[in-house]
């Protein structure tokens, strides 16, 4: 380092852009400040934008906040009075086109600042209170049960077993050495197993009012009682709520997903939900492979082919696909709507999720099944 | 901090920069910054972006300018410390053993280790470079594991000792961001995005690649497959994608298809996927009448 960093003149103004990224929610690490410096004088004097480059690649902004970088870099490094909110970036909430496709309008709005979200919108934003009722004994039995029931699949480390497919010689190597190079038994090796993704996908439009607060519920249940969950509400838009439900209490979790969903009780659109869902590569990848389970009652309004579409990709994409919608509570259930007729090739469970009970009792049950 | 102003010539991103165009890469300012600062302060860099938007071939170019070996790690799930690191010739110590009778013999000897990657490029800093691809694959464990290897580039080797890099390796690492990487992962290295190039620049990417297309050819191709990036596909075209389209069309027309019609039978090499074929059949041709307006 040069003597630059003796003259705290000099370097304050970086460092204080660092202070104000942090203020922003923007985490940043000593260690990147001091590459920051760095990279700065590496670079020399050269002009503004070496400056913001610079500290694109050693503050590493996450990507989907970079404008939001970009504007505090312009506030701070050049005066800049646009300090306009209103078309703010966001990350976890995939808006649905309004009309036709292709023209997918992504709002913003970090998690960090929810000033982002007080934007002009189309819907009203409507605020959800959980109701800090009980849904108790089912909540409970998932928590306990979840960890021991839910699908596994087999993963890549070998682990030491009675049994199994494979020596281990390593093993087999070190015992031999104290017997002067005789080998005197083979142990084996088998593949351990790891924990299957889940997807949840929830419904929160108006038709599913009754249950969402309890839906909600049990995905943080499930959140907490499994390692990897991914849990997506969806109505008007698709919002992404997995990192609010990791809030380990319950009350802090809900209001935090409450920020985040804007679409509360509003009209349902699955089909473009879903589309919407599968259309960016980082959501669309959380279903490979993973048990994906839609807690929806299938009321679309409209064309069912965009739902079809979309309802088939996801299939192949998970390993399994199951639909729990109200509607079908008692085992003599034969889909009514449209939509539900049109994917019932497509899902491999069509069961009851009218109740929390319900709902546990399947997701608990999807460790015994197969791969569709 | 580590500085190293001067990376064998390259004192600048410019400079950087001009040096990937003659390994056939073309770098944007905030990726030859990035890649220059990198090298510069001995730092790892993390490219994250789409696939198919050319990160994996900025390593290559990065190996390919500093006249050095690419010695690749490929990520997947489950990927543990004997594929990454190092790993014993156990049939190998066996028979030696074996045949030692009387004889001391040292069996985590050199001639019984297997190098893995990580291993090769700390022993190996200045003649190569690390590229580690797909980290998103892998699971937390191994990105804990990563981190580790990283701050101090070392490793142990319980029945050798510790083998310490001479100097820092030149590490690349990339992402497609199927899920988020650990944050202190991120903060360890310098970080850039890698979006799809404009327009312009991807036409030249596909002249420089494909040096027997010509430049309308380029430019409709480009401008088809950023109509197609707009559209919900599956598996939407990178830029490889392009350069072989641009290719399969300029051959149908040499052996005598007409214009748009070489286009659209060609698509088979920019979209592989049979529903986004489907998807997209009903509008391929006014998509490639317009991209070659």
């Amino acid at each position: 380092m040069s003597d630059e960093l003796q003259l705290p003149r000099a370097i304050r103004v970086f460092v204080s852009f660092v202070a104000l990224l942090r203020a922003n929610g923007f985490a940043v690490a000593p260690e990147q400040t001091t590459a920051y410096l760095a990279a700065i004088e590496l670079l020399g004097p050269r002009s503004m934008e070496a400056i913001r480059l610079a500290g694109l690649a050693t503050l590493a902004p996450p990507p989907e906040r970079r404008a939001t970088y970009d504007r505090l870099f312009d506030i701070h490094f050049l005066g800049s009075e646009a300090v306009d909110r209103a078309g703010a970036e966001d990350e976890e909430v995939v808006r649905l086109q309004e009309e036709g496709r292709g023209e997918d309008e992504t709002l913003l709005a970090d998690e960090a600042n929810e000033s982002g979200l007080a934007a002009a919108r189309a819907e009203a934003l409507v605020e959800r209170r959980f109701a800090a009722s009980a849904t108790g004994d089912a909540l409970r039995k998932l928590s306990r049960e979840a960890p021991a029931r839910l699908p596994r699949r087999r993963g890549h480390r070998r682990m030491r077993a009675r049994r199994g497919p494979w020596a281990d010689l390593r093993r087999t190597l070190r015992e031999s050495v104290r017997n002067d190079g005789e080998v005197l038994r083979l142990g084996r090796l088998r593949r351990r197993t790891r924990p299957r993704k889940v997807l949840l996908l929830i419904d929160v439009s108006g038709s599913m009012k009754g249950r969402t607060d309890d839906n909600m519920k049990l995905a943080h249940a499930l959140s907490h009682a499994a390692p990897n969950v991914e849990v997506f509400t969806f109505g008007t838009r698709l919002t992404r709520v997995t990192r609010a439900l990791r809030l380990k209490r319950r009350e802090q979790a809900l209001s935090a997903a409450a920020h985040l969903v804007s679409d509360w009780d509003g009209g349902t659109r699955i089909g473009d939900a879903l589309q919407a869902f599968l259309a960016v590569p980082r959501f669309g990848s959380y279903a490979r492979g993973a048990a994906v389970v839609i807690v929806s009652d299938g009321l679309e309004r409209g064309d069912p082919s965009a739902l079809r579409d979309a309802v088939a990709k996801l299939s192949r994409r998970a390993w399994r696909l199951s639909w729990l919608t109200p509607l079908a509570a008692g085992p003599s259930f034969q889909p009514q709507t449209e939509a539900l007729i049109a994917i019932r090739r497509f899902v491999d469970d069509l069961v009851d999720g009218g109740s929390t009970a319900a709902i546990v009792s399947h997701v608990l049950s999807l460790g015994q099944r197969k791969a569709a | 901090m580590v500085v190293r102003g001067n990376i064998v010539g390259i004192d600048s991103p410019e400079a950087l920069e001009r040096a990937l165009r003659t390994a056939y890469y073309l770098a944007d300012e905030g990726l030859a910054t990035a890649a220059y600062l990198g090298l510069a302060l001995g730092k790892p860099l993390l490219l994250e972006g789409a696939p198919g938007v050319g990160k994996t071939e900025a390593a290559k170019a990065i190996a390919a300018v500093l006249g050095r070996r690419l010695i690749r790690l490929q990520c997947y799930e489950g990927i543990d410390a004997s594929a990454a690191l190092y790993e014993w010739n156990y049939p190998r110590q066996m028979l030696a053993i074996r045949q030692a009778g009387e004889e001391t013999i040292d069996i985590y000897g050199e001639t019984f280790l297997i190098e893995r990657p990580m291993l090769a490029s700390l022993r190996a800093p200045d003649s190569t470079v690390l590229l580690i691809d797909e980290i998103d694959r892998a699971d937390q464990e191994f990105e804990a594991f990563l981190l580790e290897f990283l701050s101090d580039f070392q490793i142990s080797i319980p029945e050798r000792g510790t083998v310490r890099a001479t100097e820092r390796p030149v590490v690349v690492l990339t992402s497609n961001r199927t899920r988020d990487l650990h944050e202190a992962l991120r903060r360890r290295c310098v970080y850039h995005w890698i979006e799809y190039p404009t327009a312009e620049r991807e036409a030249r990417i596909v002249m420089m690649r494909a040096s027997s297309v010509a430049e309308a050819t380029a430019r409709a191709v480009v401008a088809a497959v950023g109509r197609l990036r707009r559209e919900p596909l599956s598996k939407a075209p990178g830029i490889a994608e392009a350069v072989d389209w641009a290719e399969a069309a300029t051959l149908l027309h040499e052996r005598g298809a007409r214009w748009p019609d070489a286009f659209k039978r060609s698509i088979g090499v920019a979209l592989k996927d049979e529903e986004d074929l489907t998807f997209i059949s009903g509008r391929l041709d006014a998509l490639i009448a317009e991209a070659a307006a």
